[in-house]
């Protein structure tokens, strides 16, 4: 099946569940990534059992920190 | 109050858009621009903002002028090392444009002054590097109704969100909670491109100068992401869904700012 992944078409194979996307696209630190399929976030506990669907749109959203740090003690 | 000679001349290639125009200049000129963080953000931003004649810029960091910030923060310079950020980016701001008046604030912002902070401006730039200033920088803006520009650079990437209240996700309908300190790199840990304060924190003035003049659209419910190794912009649709969030939801259970104990970056450690 074909899904798009951080806006790139990728085919993988049927039934491939979020968590296991996670794995083959190599995320970093995956427990704080936030995921959004199809626009809709998706939790952390239900990653491992949400199988993607043909035609779904994934996107991983990272945390950044950056800029300056004088704040907080 | 009519734009004097020197005015029209200085702002003319702002004046001369039809977006724009000497109305909307008037409205950059009449606006108040709060930057939290003097750093690889806050600098270009700060920079971009005042020789845009936004009126009243408010630059709030606790920092001094440290050798280590020169390769990003450009607002900065070799002379000013030791000085306070505020005052240095005091300076800058000045230098290149008297019409903007600068608030310094050379503080540590923290759940007990924030929303004062806040509250006397228009629009918000975040320009912290650790997740709890980050979070607390949203909480305060959705709790006084301030539209605010999130940022984050680390490595080759930078991303950034624009948070108005009432049009689209803030940045803890996105990231929940701050992850745990150290769990998630920071840019001292991990480095950070020079530049890419300067493509990220440009687009945050983007961001604020567009809000003001109310030309075009914002990143409300989009994350901008950047890739500088790929050299790729990808503008992510952020679920619209806010009911759940816990600080701008509809059944808020943040009501009250919290300072997260530990900040990722540890302020103490010698560069
Ligand atoms: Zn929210």
């Amino acid at each position: 099946m074909k899904i798009t992944v951080a806006g790139v078409n990728k085919e993988v194979k049927d039934g491939l569940t979020i968590g296991e996307l996670i794995q083959q696209e190599n995320v970093e630190t995956p427990e704080y990534v936030t995921v959004s399929v199809n626009e809709e976030f998706v939790d952390g506990q239900d990653r491992n059992e949400k199988s993607l669907k043909d035609g779904d749109v994934v996107e991983f959203l990272y945390f950044m920190g950056g800029g300056s740090h004088g704040f907080n003690r | 109050m009519a734009l004097t000679d020197k005015q029209i001349e200085r702002y003319s290639r702002h004046i001369i858009l039809k977006e724009i125009g000497v109305k909307g200049q008037k409205k950059l000129l009449n606006a108040k621009v709060l930057i939290i963080g003097a750093g690889g953000l806050g600098s270009p931003a700060a920079l971009y903002l005042a020789a845009a004649g936004v009126g009243t810029i408010g630059i709030a960091d606790a920092d001094v002028v440290d050798l280590s910030n020169l390769q990003r923060q450009v607002i900065h310079t070799t002379a000013n090392i030791g000085k306070a950020k505020v005052e240095s980016a005091k300076e800058a701001m000045e230098a290149i444009n008297p019409d903007v008046k600068v608030n310094v604030y050379q503080t540590f912002v923290d759940s007990t002054n924030i929303r004062e902070l806040i509250r006397e401006y228009d629009f918000i730039l975040d320009g912290t590097d650790n997740f709890p200033a980050k979070f607390l920088v949203n909480d305060a803006c959705v709790m006084e109704k301030k539209p605010f520009s999130h940022a984050g650079i680390i490595r080759f990437k930078g991303q950034l969100m624009t948070y108005v209240p009432g049009q689209g996700p803030c940045y803890r309908c996105v990231f929940k909670n701050p992850p745990p300190a150290d769990a998630v790199p920071t840019c001292k840990q991990a480095g950070v491109v020079g530049a890419m304060g300067g493509v990220i924190g440009s687009l945050q003035a983007m961001e604020a100068i567009k809000y003001i003049t109310g030309v075009g659209e914002l990143l409300t419910g989009y994350l901008l992401t950047y890739d500088a190794i790929k050299q790729e912009f990808h503008k992510v649709k952020l679920p619209s869904n806010t009911h759940s969030c816990a600080v701008c939801g509809d059944n808020p259970t943040i009501t009250e700012l919290v300072d997260y104990a530990q900040p990722t970056c540890e302020l103490k450690q010698k560069h």
